[in-house]
């Protein structure tokens, strides 16, 4: 690939991810913006790059940026948390005390040391799924799931920090780790739905070099 | 399109959408149950494999399988050449697979041990027990302990008598295995030198003797290996003790299994061109480049270097097949820096030709060379320009080893005191700011006197190189590290001085380098304490029973030795004071203790090929402060190793050039990167 790199004493090749999942989170959205120095297929470039990736990292389309950064058009993801051995109808209680609550104080350890933040005011819908699943039987094991779509801000909430957030509202301790997934990330409409960031782009008659 | 200019903004878009092919997992695999703990623990991403290079195989059309390890962390694992090109050779064949394991950090561990996850692959995270072979590589000692980990997480027991036909048989190599004695009682067998063949040499015996139903269990397969003369299975060895603690003997305790073993030379490296597809981590990584080995071997012969005397003798890849390996080395991985590695870089009959021709054919690209320097001389800073065309400068090291002119005549490193102030003021001149010395404390012989005299070096240095640049900008870096006298060198025989003498030592020397303040501004002192030296000579040159020190350590505890943060000098020395005077001996008769000619050694049944006649005379020559001159330009000096071996030395020149690289349009799909 014929990678553009930034000037200076140790040149770097021009990757710059948007918004990356936090680590041990799935995510089936990620977004990156490669500077390239000449023109290149699109398709051949991310044939190549699935071809270099390991599998189950797999890089499923590419397209010309014509104009503004990923950045701009990543406004907010949606998230699914799954929650082994947590009654549904515990998770419910907690989400509409968290919807009720104007602002969530939660704290979170980062590189700078311990910052407090409102994990309230980024999360724009927070429900229960209806795929959750209660025990019927005596041995099922219940499993609540959450949907989140939140909002791209600083300091970014993540989801760790909303279950942190269910934990201030109402006492929520899933007793085992959540399984996190972000299923999409992109521009917002006014109905809460996420727009792909690369419509815009495919839009435009270079996709796959015609 | 509009195309930008080079090094413009010409942005795109990758995106990634649900998944449609998921990780094939495969049948054996541990992944369902190491998954959920992952995000439990520091770097999980090192755990996880799916590198470019890295090969799965289907298990059940592989006659041999090999789990490969090297003994330490993701980190310092993955870039191992060793392991990578054994790999790689292993998993050429069509009936063989190879996985790789690395060690995992303690608290992986533990929650393996919490959740029943046995020690696995990085590959198909299979489990280490399932495979025929499991294969370790010591590039030092302190990764004892974290054999012993990864053993246990396996659920194969500890102690090799204790292993059924259920267990994989455990084979060591690396530098380390010309002394595999302190592992005995945990390893099945032990390889001596070059790999490339001997894996392949093994893998056909285990193949043979499956393919005949496995006749005489396990038994029957270490004696197959065994009869090979180059595969020393420690079960077949007795070893009988004087009353005062020294070995009387050691011999075979079966009939047809030879009374030495002999290390294995790979000769003609150009018909071993390997790595060619190399492993690009995924994790941050030690080294993070493409390595090629330009040569095996050095007959310098730089007393304390075991490295230099157990892979004689020289034997040079050309300068062709050097060429076509980084290209085509870089063409698979896009790794941007190369890295020409040896013993003793500057030494190859063709550096010149090859770095001025890399340099040429690379030239407005972002790869960069690079040579480890430690030759002290002008010679090595015109590689060194020639090397940094490209815009960026590598770092210059100089290894004069030994303080003083005296000290140096001891471990025959051939370097005056005024070579290396013309060296050093050779780079200043030309533009670097900044250069490395390395030296040695704890050497055989060595006085106060004799690592004082590093400070008057690099004083000499500074000065001389403000003088000669006219400039206060110029800064040395004084690197001192641990002497540990090694098996199958001439130091082989000498006492370890005590952490409180070297430590004192370098506590002198710090004051003598600061003693001029102006001066002292401009050097950087580095070094490393005595104590975790005095544990690896206690390894390095222990035998049998020295295996009930690390067993012991291990149990309380001892995890990752070679780490600053985990090594604990306390827990070895207690070990050591609980377990050994059971035999009669202590940390001390191993390590500060002078061994006599007539002493049998652990490793004296292990052939490397080196006389062990000319090792003790080139002993007595260093405490008469004698040289020795190298046997590529003079003649043979009689070390033994070309005739015992029936080997020779291969150098060039070829007199072949590199030739310009025609560009490579259109985007390349890695080949066989993953199956």
């Amino acid at each position: 690939m014929p990678v553009a790199f930034s000037q200076g004493f140790t040149p770097h090749p021009k990757i710059s991810y948007a918004s990356a999942a936090p680590t041990g989170v799935a995510s089936e959205a990620e977004y990156l913006e490669i500077g390239l120095r000449e023109p290149v297929d699109p398709a051949a470039l991310r044939a190549a790059l699935d071809a270099a990736l390991s599998p189950g990292l797999d890089v499923l389309d590419a397209v010309v940026a014509t104009g503004g950064g990923l950045a701009e058009r990543i406004e907010a993801s949606r998230w699914r948390i799954e929650l082994p051995q947590v009654e549904p109808e515990l998770l419910a209680k907690a989400v509409a005390a968290f919807s009720a609550a104007e602002q969530v104080q939660v704290e979170r350890m980062t590189k700078q040391g311990r910052r407090v933040f409102d994990a309230r005011g980024a999360v724009i819908t927070i429900d229960v799924s209806a795929s959750s699943v209660t025990p019927s039987g005596a041995s099922a094991v219940p499993c609540a799931i959450l949907e989140l779509v939140v909002r791209q801000v600083t300091p970014s909430v993540r989801p760790d920090d909303v279950l942190s957030g269910l934990r201030v509202v109402a006492g929520l301790e899933p007793p085992v780790a959540p399984k996190v997934i972000r299923l999409a990330q992109g521009t917002l409409t006014t109905q809460g739905a996420i727009v792909d960031p690369l419509d815009a782009d495919r839009d435009g008659a270079t996709i796959g070099g015609h | 399109m509009a195309p930008g200019p080079v090094g413009g903004r010409v942005p795109l878009g990758i995106m990634s959408v649900p998944s449609t092919t998921p990780r094939p997992v495969a049948a054996n695999s541990v992944w369902p149950r190491l998954e959920p703990l992952l995000p439990q623990v520091t770097k999980p991403i090192q755990y996880v494999g799916g590198e470019l290079g890295a090969v799965v195989k289907d298990w059940d059309a592989a006659t041999v399988r090999w789990a490969l390890m090297y003994p330490d962390a993701y980190e310092v694992g993955l870039p191992n050449q060793g392991v990578q090109i054994l790999y790689e050779v292993l998993n050429e064949l069509p009936d063989t697979l190879a996985e790789r394991t690395y060690a995992v950090w303690p608290d992986l561990e533990k929650l393996m041990r919490a959740h029943g996850v046995p020690q696995f692959t990085v590959d198909a995270h299979r489990p280490v027990r399932d495979f025929d072979l499991f294969g370790v590589s010591f590039a030092t000692e302190l990764g004892y302990t974290n054999l012993l980990t990864a053993i246990d997480l396996a659920g194969i027991p500890l102690l090799a008598a204790d292993r059924t036909d259920a267990d994989p048989v455990i084979v060591a190599g690396g530098h380390a295995a010309f002394n595999p004695e302190p592992i005995a009682d945990f390893v099945d067998a032990a390889v001596l030198g070059d790999g490339e063949e001997a894996v392949l040499e093994i893998t056909s015996i285990v193949r043979q003797w499956k393919a005949e139903g496995c006749p005489g269990g396990r038994d029957e397969l270490l004696l197959r290996l065994a009869r090979t003369e180059s595969v020393y299975v420690p079960r077949f060895y007795d070893v009988d003790y004087l009353p005062d603690g020294r070995i009387q003997r050691v011999v075979p305790n079966r009939a047809d299994v030879p009374f030495r073993v002999h290390k294995r030379t790979t000769m003609d490296l150009d018909a071993w061109p390997y790595p060619k597809k190399p492993l690009v981590p995924l994790a941050e990584t030690v080294h993070e480049r493409y390595a090629v080995e330009i040569f095996r071997g050095c007959t310098r012969g730089c007393r304390f270097c075991q490295a230099g005397m157990i892979t004689r003798p020289v034997r040079e890849r050309s300068i062709t097949t050097v060429g076509q390996m980084v290209q085509q080395g870089l063409e698979f991985s896009g790794f941007h820096e190369v890295g020409l590695l040896s013993l003793s870089s500057a030494d190859h009959s063709e550096i010149g030709d090859m770095c001025s021709g890399l340099a040429e054919q690379y030239q407005g690209t972002n790869v960069s060379l690079s040579l480890p320097s430690t030759r002290v001389d002008a010679f090595n800073i015109d590689l060194a320009q020639e090397l940094s065309r490209n815009g960026r400068r590598t770092g210059l090291t100089f290894a004069p080893e030994g303080g003083s002119e005296r000290i140096r005549k001891v471990i025959n490193k051939m370097v005056s005191k005024d070579d290396l102030i013309r060296t050093v003021v050779t780079a200043y001149t030309n533009g670097w700011r900044q250069v490395k010395l390395y030296f040695m404390c704890g050497l055989p012989t060595e006085t106060d006197e004799d690592v004082l005299e590093i400070a008057d070096m690099a004083h000499e240095v500074i000065r001389a190189g403000r003088a000669a640049t006219g400039s206060k900008d110029i800064r040395c870096t004084v690197s001192i590290g641990g002497f540990v006298p090694k098996p199958h060198t001439p130091f082989q025989w000498a006492s370890m001085e005590r952490p409180e003498v070297i430590d004192g030592r370098l506590r002198l020397l710090k004051q003598a380098i600061n003693a001029d303040r102006s001066l002292g501004r401009a050097i950087g002192f580095r070094y490393h304490d005595g104590e975790p030296s005095l544990i690896e000579g206690l390894l390095s040159r222990g035998d049998r029973r020295v295996g009930a020190v690390i067993r012991r350590v291990w149990e309380n505890g001892g995890r990752f030795d070679g780490w600053s943060e985990h090594f604990s000098y306390q827990r070895w020395v207690q070990a050591a004071a609980e377990v050994l005077p059971g035999f009669g001996v202590d940390l001390d008769w191993y390590t500060t203790r002078e061994r006599d000619e007539l002493e049998v050694l652990p490793w004296d049944h292990l052939d490397s090929g080196l006389d062990k006649d000319w090792l003790w005379q080139d002993w007595q020559d260093a405490l008469s402060e004698y040289e020795q001159d190298d046997c590529r330009w003079t003649p043979c000096f009689d070390c033994g190793v070309c005739p015992a071996m029936d080997t020779e030395i291969q150098i060039g020149p070829t007199g072949q050039k590199l030739l310009p690289l025609t560009p490579v349009n259109g985007l390349k799909l890695p080949t066989g990167a993953q199956q």
